[in-house]
């Protein structure tokens, strides 16, 4: 414990090399294979199926046979009955197991990390768990927190501080390596006030200036995870408070791109101004989510396609967080920012891994959407992450109709061929 | 201070919906069954799911079928289901197992018997449950399966026909005997079963 304790420290306290964090990151998988196998001892009457619901798989056996062959079959009349169980059986598959709904709130674990918001289906085991579980409640909230907001105050006080005093200086590249330096230490400051470790790979292709990088979306600090390693152009919308403040300092040292909240209602405004940016070679990389919202890091859902038909190189980022310390989801219905952020500090740790992709354009012939799809199989493959053709939008929003007319269409299409089959011979249609 | 109604009631997480259905599935033993209790009595007492609740499923939105689907879980003239409902309508899709057949010959038929499964299906066409699919149910629910693709002429015509061949006492309506008796050659355990990986 003390061990891990002093781990702890050392990353939080901002240690530069990777030595610490990696000491803590091994002692604490170490502690939670531990606890893991406490939970198993201690359970003495047969294991409940709660704690063995897989993460990855399904809980039923889903039958993917496509609609033509299953009501099509051996078909003489044009429409049966039994062509309702088709559709039944598909409704309560989705019922039972979806696979949409389930990427807006956070991923169910195999095993229990200590922290009781991801111990739903979990409950209580033996009185030497609930002791170790209690000791991690006070090194987390009395040791850990107060060490991380400290360090956070910091680091944000000192970017603005920071970029405040570099944009008084005139244009020039005195000012862009300032600006460049002040956000790369202020962001490792964050990181660490964080606990964040982070194992970036493939670092040849790290985004260059007139880019546009794209990444999975998992929760706000995937902005600070990338900045940590390289200066990027954000985009986003204005907010007000603290943000704002943020906002309005940082882009008089970086030209970073913010939207008043009425033109990002025009598309045209913002796909104008994102080109004048990515034309310009000296301009830093811009940094897009295509998603549109946070999903929670298991799968990888439509991307816009607003970002692709801007033009200029694609450069994919792959973000996959690593569940066992702390989870990284910002599940924006649930909770609001400040509570989300206080999860973030009294969680083990953020300990992430980013691929940096080989950069992509645009094929001839092939359109923006066809291209976001690419991109996102890309990242989806990389990542280790499923690939899901829904819209994130679909968190707040309804499902266009449009989807259920396809189907609808698929189906009459069945009923109308089978009933002109009556005039050709037998044996001519294929099946 | 006074939840409102909306507040109390919860949304039917993926957790407890899955949760659910692992009880719903054959090989639960009552060791797990007294322990699912507990939790049913502890956490879902208050869980209680509306149609919008069912909406939100996309994969559920686009069925063609979906409203009806959704209908099938509310009683008459109810707008909310509790856990108990959900799952007795669920448990009409588990797979009817061999050692299963040889149980209780005397006690009530279990939910996922080949005739409760064709009676659900029957459910699903018969609008206003009169135990008879008459000629409009049948146009009906043929117009939701295929939308705006055929004409009614077409349409028409199919649901004749379909009622011609499987009406047996001159009614123009299809009553429950007359549906099993189409649907006898059909293997309905396995088209209207949901297995569980385990």
């Amino acid at each position: 414990m003390k061990l891990f304790c002093f781990g702890c420290v050392w990353s939080s306290l901002g240690s530069v090399k990777g030595h610490g964090d990696c000491g803590a990151e091994s002692l604490h998988s170490l502690y939670c294979q531990w606890a893991t196998i406490r939970i198993e001892k201690g359970v003495k009457k047969p294991q409940p199926q709660m704690l063995k619901i897989p993460a990855a798989n399904g809980i039923i056996e889903r039958d993917e046979t496509p609609m033509e062959k299953e009501i099509a079959g051996l078909h003489r009349m044009e429409f049966r009955f039994s062509d309702i169980f088709y559709f039944c059986r598909k409704g309560f598959e989705a019922i039972v197991e979806d696979e949409v709904t389930q990427r807006f709130s956070s991923e169910e674990l195999v095993s229990w990390n200590l922290l009781t918001r991801t111990n739903v289906n979990f409950h209580y085991v033996s009185l030497r768990l609930t002791v170790v579980w209690v000791i991690g409640v006070m090194v987390r909230y009395c040791f850990l927190l107060p060490l991380r907001f400290t360090l956070a105050a910091i680091g944000i006080t000192s970017m603005i501080v920071g970029t405040t005093v570099v944009g008084q200086l005139p244009n020039g590249s005195l000012k862009n390596y300032l600006s460049e330096v002040v956000h790369l230490t202020c962001s490792r400051i964050l990181v660490r006030a964080l606990s964040g470790t982070i194992h970036y790979h493939n670092k040849e292709n790290k985004p260059q200036k007139g880019g546009i990088c794209v990444a999975n979306h998992t929760s706000p600090i995937d902005a600070i995870i990338l900045t940590n390693d390289g200066c990027y152009a954000m985009v986003g919308q204005v907010h007000g408070g603290l943000m704002g403040v943020i906002q309005r300092a940082t882009v008089k040292a970086c030209p970073h791109v913010w939207f008043e909240r009425s033109e990002i209602k025009d598309r045209h405004l913002v796909t104008k101004r994102l080109r004048e940016h990515v034309a310009d070679k000296n301009k830093l990389p811009i940094l897009i989510f295509p998603e549109g919202t946070c999903i929670n890091n298991t799968s990888v859902m439509m991307f816009k396609k607003g970002s692709f038909e801007i033009g200029g190189t694609i450069y994919p980022v792959a973000i996959k967080y690593d569940p066992q310390f702390g989870d990284a989801f910002w599940n924006s219905s649930k909770y609001n920012i400040v509570s989300y952020l206080l999860r973030i500090m009294t969680s083990w740790a953020i300990v992430c891994h980013v691929w940096y992709m080989p950069p992509m354009v645009r094929k001839e012939g092939e359109d923006a959407v066809q291209f976001a799809n690419r991109v996102r199989s890309a990242i989806a493959r990389q990542g280790g992450l499923t690939e899901l053709p829904w819209d994130g939008g679909l968190k707040r929003a309804k499902v266009k109709d449009s989807f259920k007319e396809e189907q609808q269409k698929n189906y009459s299409k069945m009923l109308v061929r089978n009933g002109s089959q009556g005039n050709l011979p037998a044996g001519t249609e294929s099946d | 201070m006074r939840k409102s109604k909306r507040s109390r009631r919860r949304r039917a997480s993926p957790t407890v919906r899955s949760l659910a259905c692992t009880v719903a599935s054959p090989a639960s033993t009552k060791a797990k069954m007294a322990l699912l209790d507990l939790f049913i009595r502890t956490c879902c007492i208050l869980a209680l799911l509306s149609r919008e609740d069912f909406q939100r499923i996309p994969e559920l939105a686009i069925n063609p079928l979906g409203d009806r689907i959704i209908n099938a879980f509310f009683s008459e003239g109810e707008d909310q289901v509790n856990f108990r409902g959900f799952m007795r309508t669920l448990a009409h899709f588990r797979p009817i197992e061999d050692n299963e057949k040889s149980k209780d010959q005397n006690g009530p038929e279990p939910l996922n018997s080949r005739s409760n499964k064709l009676h659900f299906a029957f459910r699903l066409y018969d609008l206003d449950k009169d135990d008879k699919i008459s000629r409009d149910e049948l146009l009906q629910v043929l117009r939701m399966m295929v939308g705006v693709n055929i004409s009614d002429e077409q349409l028409g015509s199919i649901a004749d026909r379909t009622i011609q061949e499987a009406d047996q006492d001159g009614d123009c309506a299809i009553s429950f005997a007359e549906f099993v008796k189409v649907l006898e050659k059909v293997d309905v355990e396995q088209k209207m079963s949901i297995r569980f990986l385990h």
